[in-house]
């Protein structure tokens, strides 16, 4: 008994002294090693009378745990003491810049049409493709303007031949063409890509981007053809409301044929649009003339629809407030710093087309 | 197509002003591109008297005058004229006016010291013809009372700018433009009670058509008009010509024109007296040549629509007329011609020649082949009001009479198509104010189209028609229904995106060039693609589609250096093109990087860009799009531009695949003819078209989830191969000992020099070896320790490093 707590005495005072760490190990050893005071008096438990056993033990397994909360105790301070010594003579300066990283952009054209593709997702439209050399019955005949017409001469066009029988597509439409040849009625898609004519002043560039829409249905109206553009440029401008206007144009390929303005207005030298009243052109659309139908093996007693033309980069210019149509291809670092966006910025339907 | 609202309301009745009208215009799809003030200024040019002219102190052949501008100041004003005189009455401008042809805005000036207020003016100056010889001399029996009186006309009327699509010629004139604003309801369409020719004489020169095979003309009309005296156009008649912007020449020309923008009916004027022995109409013969009025020589083809006669080409019809037979100040006998020609021939004989007109304009979209004879009444008896003469008969020389277009009209493909309804009393009311004759049958209508509009010919023509008139702001917006049948992109599409994003995120800015290039860059990447010309550039250095995005993308990074940026990292994805044929392209994701890593940074030594850098690029990417790179297989074959000893070419498969991309060093002779300055240029192209498309979806890739929990051993191994052996072949040859067993193996050591012999090097590897059963003991790990060893000395002849 008084062996118990003569070594609790002894030792609680011993541990309340200042000790390193190995001196703290040591008296742990002393206590709980092997052949440890503690630990020997362990061994006397079953030597101890049967009275008094259990006190013993409960006393002793009471002092065993004092004395192990006592070191433990002690190691954590000297520990954290040597921590924080430590710490006192770590410290930098974190003002100072971070390692180098480098930080890639999208061009604001592919972003723009990857914004279109999410907003035209939306309602149902599926993306299509086609090649940027196409042949002049894809890009003219087929779309209604024979040769000798002087539709033509509103595009200017390249060609890849004397003959011109190959040329740089000056419009998407033609994937309307190849879109219709492929497969069956009803259609639902938009043509995003490259678009040449051979121009070039501030407003035009030899190439450009376009997107084309197109659905063929059994009883598609203009009232459908109004309500998809509606719906795109409102969603596309991000705005709640917008003003529209359609005009009576004339292309070759569709009957009737619309341009359509948007109203807008300057505001503190910024585009606002959707408000104001002057108005400018944005794209151009119609119902998909019955010849171009019958060129491509659509029925246009039974089907009809509308087709669409949108200049992407004018609708980034107007979006972002880029002035410039030929900077866009300049591949300045600045400008593609300045107007491009974090690849990490993916336009999408449940997450909005930006931040 | 130029017009003024004055003019419009020689045709229409209407109370609407005129910001109505510009509204109405583009409703019924006659586009306002501008509006101009044409007659802003032109009121402060005056008509003004010289009372006494000086010598110029400074200067022999100037002139100081005292001139009246109907002021109580006199004004003083310096002038180089020769006929400037005491008494002449002349156009005077104020300091403040701006001059018409040259457009300078005057001010008070000194000149050689005298100060000079205004100018008195030359008709060149003011742009009324090309006399510019002296100052306007105006009599002073019409100008005398009107001292002070503004010159020109007060022209309220703003010259508006007409967008006319190519399908609308009879808007080409005015009365079209006025009738389609008559249908939407803008005012009430002037019935013009045209005089007819009365004439006893009969046309006497011959005209004949020849039947022959492309004859382009059906029509021809003439009429003669003998002993005119043709003058200067009076003044209504070239105001009216100025007010859209067209200069008054003489009074014969004035008066065509004016018909032809009025109705749109373009005439010609012959000299009769140079008509040899009448006129035949015929296709010309190869060889043929003639000069035209725009004094240029004219070397015709076969087939070419000519009017002629026994001495040759007069002219090509409906395109411009010959010197030859053309009409001057002292002509005495017209021939006039209004005539039809074929809308495909006009444009391809114009095209063959390079020749644009006015006549040409209208002709190759479509006259109406029923204005010969208005044309003609209308012209004959002006040039007789005005230059006085005898007109003889109409002759009209026909080879086919033109047909009236029918159509049948079913009502209800209206509402099909636009989405909304009209009452058939609209639409007769429509169609009729647009001049289409009706007739109702029991389910549809029968329409006769009016012959000036040879854009219609189909019933959904009409429909166009209809909503046009009826004003697209009707037509009710449908708004989408938000559904999806059909995924919107597909997988390679989505492959297209998906790498156009993960090489952006390494730090690269996505650029956009043209698809064609500078040949002179272009022939540094093409490799074995053939060039493909652009037969009609924008300009020489865009003369080829590129066979490389390389050549644009380092033209503009060398732009980028020239700025004086060091370190950049550019890519573009997009076709390159390997023959001329629709479909000959690819896509392609091509990047350069420059410069150096970490430059000058307190933390990070600097180093330059290398190839591994491009490399990471690369396989990273292609690892993040879902291809597994241990089944990537690398040589270093790679095409001329890129440096033959530190560039590589990457497979997804060995054996199986095509190339899916290169990487590497830029050739450096290319840096120094293109005169690059950097201290590093890499590059690398991955072939998207040769992806194979992962074929599962994302969910189906996900297989079992297999780990092992047993321990795993690292050993290292160094050995000593030839310089020729590539780590590559080493690392295959370690994993193909156990596959099962092997988890990962690492290059952690490359060195030749000391203590290794010549032509040979030392790859250090750490190989991973752990189990999947169980905990591999020391007998297991020694005998896959041996085996590695084994493998790799007889595979590549290495030597294991002791």
């Amino acid at each position: 008994m008084s062996d118990l707590k003569n070594i609790q005495n002894d030792y609680s005072a011993k541990l309340n002294n200042n000790l390193s760490l190995e001196e703290i190990n040591q008296i742990k050893t002393e206590l709980f090693g092997k052949n440890g005071l503690i630990s020997s008096q362990f061994k006397n438990i079953a030597s101890i009378p049967e009275a008094d056993r259990k006190k013993f033990a409960s006393d002793l397994n009471q002092i065993k745990d004092e004395l192990q909360n006592l070191i433990t105790n002690k190691i954590n301070e000297i520990e954290s003491k040597k921590i924080n010594e430590k710490l006192e003579k770590e410290k930098i300066d974190v003002t100072l810049p971070e390692r180098p990283f480098v930080r890639g952009k999208i061009h604001p054209v592919s972003q723009t049409i990857d914004e279109i593709s999410s907003i035209f997702s939306e309602i149902g439209f599926s993306v299509e493709e086609g090649p940027d050399i196409e042949n002049e019955y894809n890009n003219f005949t087929a779309l209604n303007t024979p040769d000798n017409h002087p539709a033509r001469d509103m595009h200017d066009t390249f060609y890849l031949d004397e003959n011109k029988e190959v040329l740089l597509r000056t419009h998407t439409s033609p994937v309307q063409i190849r879109t219709m040849l492929k497969d069956r009625p009803p259609f639902k898609i938009i043509a995003p890509g490259r678009t040449y004519r051979s121009d070039s002043d501030q407003t035009h560039a030899p190439m450009f981007h376009q997107v084309e829409g197109l659905h063929i249905d059994k009883d598609i109206n203009m009232g459908h053809l109004k309500g998809c553009l509606n719906y795109f440029i409102k969603e596309f401008f991000e705005v709640e409301k917008i003003k529209m206007r359609f005009r009576p144009s004339h292309f070759p390929f569709t009957e009737p044929s619309a341009e359509v303005d948007i109203g807008y207005e300057i505001k503190d030298g910024k585009i606002v649009i959707g408000e104001g009243d002057q108005w400018l052109e944005i794209l151009g659309c119609g119902m998909v003339h019955p010849n171009v139908l019958k060129n491509v093996k659509v029925d246009p007693s039974k089907y009809q629809g509308y087709a669409f033309g949108i200049g992407i980069d004018r609708l980034a210019m107007l979006k972002y407030g880029i002035n410039d149509l030929r900077a866009f291809f300049d591949c300045d670092y600045r400008w593609l710093n300045h107007f491009g966006f974090d690849p990490l910025d993916v336009p999408s339907n449940y997450r909005g087309l930006s931040r | 197509m130029k017009i003024t609202f004055d003019w419009i309301k020689d045709h229409l009745d209407t109370k609407f002003k005129e910001d109505k009208l510009l509204e109405q215009l583009t409703n019924v799809g006659l586009e306002v591109e501008g509006v101009e003030n044409l007659s802003t200024g032109l009121d402060l040019f005056k008509v003004a008297k010289i009372l006494k002219t000086e010598k110029h102190p400074n200067a022999d052949r100037l002139k100081v005058c005292d001139v009246d501008v109907g002021e109580k100041e006199i004004k003083k004003v310096v002038c180089g004229a020769p006929n400037a005189r005491e008494g002449l009455i002349t156009v005077y401008a104020p300091p403040g006016a701006i001059v018409p042809k040259s457009k300078v805005k005057l001010v008070v000036a000194k000149i050689r010291d005298v100060t000079s207020y205004g100018m008195l003016c030359s008709e060149s100056e003011l742009d009324l013809s090309d006399e510019s010889d002296g100052i306007t001399e105006l009599s002073s029996k019409k100008y005398g009372k009107s001292i002070g009186k503004s010159y020109f006309s007060k022209s309220n009327s703003n010259l508006i700018d007409l967008s006319i699509t190519p399908n609308r010629p009879d808007c080409l004139g005015v009365r079209g433009i006025a009738r389609d604003l008559a249908a939407s309801g803008f005012g009430k369409l002037k019935d013009l009670k045209e005089k007819k020719i009365k004439s006893k004489n009969k046309q006497t020169v011959k005209v004949k058509i020849n039947k022959e095979k492309g004859q382009a003309c059906s029509s021809f009309g003439s009429c003669l008009i003998t002993n005119v005296e043709n003058t200067e156009s009076p003044k209504w008649l070239k105001d009216k010509l100025l007010s859209v912007g067209q200069k008054p020449i003489s009074a014969i020309v004035d008066i065509t024109n004016y018909v032809m923008l009025d109705i749109n009916r373009p005439l010609h004027a012959y000299d009769a007296d140079k008509i040899e022995k009448g006129i035949v109409v015929r296709n010309s013969k190869s060889g043929e040549e003639f000069t035209a009025l725009d004094n240029k020589n004219y070397k015709l083809d076969d087939g070419m629509c000519v009017i002629s006669d026994s001495k040759g080409v007069l002219g090509l019809g409906g395109i411009i007329g010959g010197t030859r037979s053309g009409t001057e100040f002292d002509t005495k006998n017209i021939l006039l011609e209004s005539a039809y020609f074929e809308p495909r021939s006009i444009r391809s004989t114009s095209k063959k020649l390079n020749l644009d007109t006015d006549a040409k304009f209208r002709f190759e979209r479509g006259i109406d082949p029923l204005s010969i004879e208005d044309g003609l009444n209308k012209a004959a008896l002006l040039i007789k009001e005005i230059c006085g003469g005898e007109i003889s008969k109409i002759d009209i020389q026909r080879i086919e009479t033109g047909k009236v277009r029918t159509i049948k009209f079913y009502t209800n493909l209206f509402e099909k198509v636009t989405g909304f309804k009209i009452s058939i009393k609209e639409i007769l009311k429509i169609l009729e104010n647009l001049g289409f004759k009706i007739k109702k049958e029991k389910n549809y209508l029968k329409l006769s189209v009016p012959t000036w509009r040879p854009d219609i010919s189909k019933e959904i023509d009409i429909v166009e028609e209809l909503v046009r008139i009826t004003g697209y702001d009707k037509i009710k917006i449908i708004d989408p229904i938000k559904e999806r049948n059909k995924s919107t992109l597909t997988q390679s599409q989505k492959l297209f995106h998906f790498l156009q994003r993960a090489i952006a995120s390494k730090g690269y800015l996505e650029a956009i060039t043209w698809s064609f290039t500078d040949s002179n860059y272009n022939d540094h990447f093409k490799d074995k693609n053939k060039e493909i010309k652009i037969i009609n550039p924008i300009s020489s250095d865009l003369g080829v589609l590129r066979n490389s995005i390389f050549s644009n993308l380092i033209m503009y990074m060398n732009k980028n250096l020239d700025r004086g940026f060091k370190d950049l990292s550019i890519f573009e994805i997009g076709p390159i093109f390997t023959g001329s044929n629709p479909g000959e392209q690819n896509t392609v994701v091509c990047g350069l990087s420059v410069g150096k890593k970490s430059r000058l940074s307190w933390i990070e030594k600097e180093r330059n860009v290398d190839v591994f850098d491009v490399k990471r690029d690369v396989v990273q990417t292609l690892v993040e799009a879902g291809y597994n790179s241990d089944k990537f297989f690398i040589d270093s074959e790679t095409p001329n531009y890129y440096h033959p000893g530190k560039s590589g070419r990457l497979f997804l498969n060995r054996g199986k695949d095509q190339i899916a991309a290169y990487f590497g060093e830029i050739h450096p002779n290319i840096l120094k003819k293109i005169d690059i300055k950097t201290e590093s240029l890499m590059g690398f192209e991955i072939f998207v078209d040769n992806l194979k498309l992962p074929k599962k979806t994302l969910k189906d890739q996900k297989t079992k989830f297999q780990v092992s929990d047993y321990q795993k051993s690292e050993r290292d191994f160094a050995f000593i191969v030839d310089k020729e052996i590539k780590a590559q072949d080493l690392i295959n040859a370690v994993s193909s000992v156990d596959q099962k067993l092997i988890s990962n193996i690492r290059v952690f050591d490359v060195y030749e020099g000391e203590n290794i012999p010549e032509n040979q090097k030392s790859i250090a590897i750490s190989v991973t070896i752990q189990s999947f059963e169980k905990t591999l003991n020391d007998n297991d790990l020694e005998n896959i320790n041996n085996s590695i060893i084994k493998t790799v000395e007889n595979k590549t002849g290495a030597k294991i490093r002791s």
